[in-house]
């Protein structure tokens, strides 16, 4: 049983991945490129993608294997979240749990770090700090996950109306305590900033959609089948 | 729709075996989405720059 839903974790990951890394190739690529244009104009300074350890067009091939991979290990995770909340947390209806449960995964995994931490294009961001960053990256994915969880333990005692401020309590609280981190040049470009971060978010949403709705649509061919 | 107990849980005892598999995919999550240099060596930095525009889009920190 758990295999089942493993594999099938790992097949809607793997569709996930593949049609979120079309979303970042078709919406994305264009503001990397734009970004690369600046960072190359200032010239010098921190990683330079001159060098060409791998061409940019090995980088857009890279894009893909990268959203793959990384919905593969989503899809992994995911299904074996849904074999724990089965039956104790959520819808009880299966299709209706593989949703609900990538709607949370996208909030506490993605949403909720992106409004503190979004993620920046080339040209933005001190190497210098990477390791910090990642540090304020990881425990804000964490609270998301403790909120998540907080959220669902609190929903199945007192509903929505006790699970939705808990939720938002939790994270807010971590917004308000952890250190904000700005490191976008004054010169850069407002619009290519928000454009490239929403079409971050958008690849995720399509990552987490897809990874959910395919997820759903295996369950159900699968109980027609037995 | 909402038929209760359409669902029996899956006692811990039994998902807990595949809890194995959580630290392989969070190396491979690892791989993709950090700075992997380091890691593999050269290969890291192979990994890091062909994954670059994946890891920007993905939203994780990045140099």
């Amino acid at each position: 049983m758990i295999k089942d839903f493993f594999l099938r974790g790992l097949g809607a990951g793997a569709v996930a991945g593949l049609l979120a890394g079309l979303f970042g190739f078709l919406v994305g690529e264009p503001f990397i490129d734009q970004a690369i244009a600046i960072e190359e104009a200032a010239a010098g300074a921190g990683h330079s993608h001159a060098d060409e350890l791998v061409s940019r067009g090995g980088q857009a091939f890279g894009l893909f294997l990268a959203t793959t991979l990384y919905g593969l290990v989503i899809g992994g995770l995911f299904a074996l979240a849904y074999a724990f909340v089965r039956g104790r947390f959520g819808p009880a209806n299966e299709q209706a749990l593989a949703v609900t449960l990538a709607a949370g995964g996208f909030l506490a995994v993605v949403l909720v770090p992106f409004l503190k931490y979004p993620g920046n294009p080339p040209a933005v961001g001190d190497p210098d700090t990477i390791g910090q960053r990642t540090v304020l990256y990881l425990v804000m994915l964490a609270i998301g996950l403790l909120a998540l969880g907080a959220a669902a333990v609190i929903h199945r005692r007192f509903g929505w109306v006790a699970a939705v401020p808990a939720f938002l309590v939790i994270v807010g609280v971590a917004y308000a305590v952890l250190p904000g981190v700005q490191e976008v040049p004054p010169e850069f470009p407002a619009v290519l900033l928000w454009n490239f971060r929403v079409s971050s978010l958008g690849l995720q949403a399509v990552l987490w959609g897809v990874l959910g709705s395919v997820f759903a649509l295996l369950s159900a061919r699968q109980r027609v089948r037995v | 729709m909402s038929q209760m107990s359409s669902s029996p849980v899956i006692p811990v005892r039994t998902l807990l075996p595949w809890s194995a598999a959580v630290p392989v995919l969070l190396i491979v999550a690892y791989l993709v989405t950090m700075d992997s240099a380091g890691v593999l060596a050269s290969a890291g930095d192979f990994l890091h720059e062909l994954m670059h525009d994946g890891r920007h889009l993905l939203g994780v920190p990045c140099h």
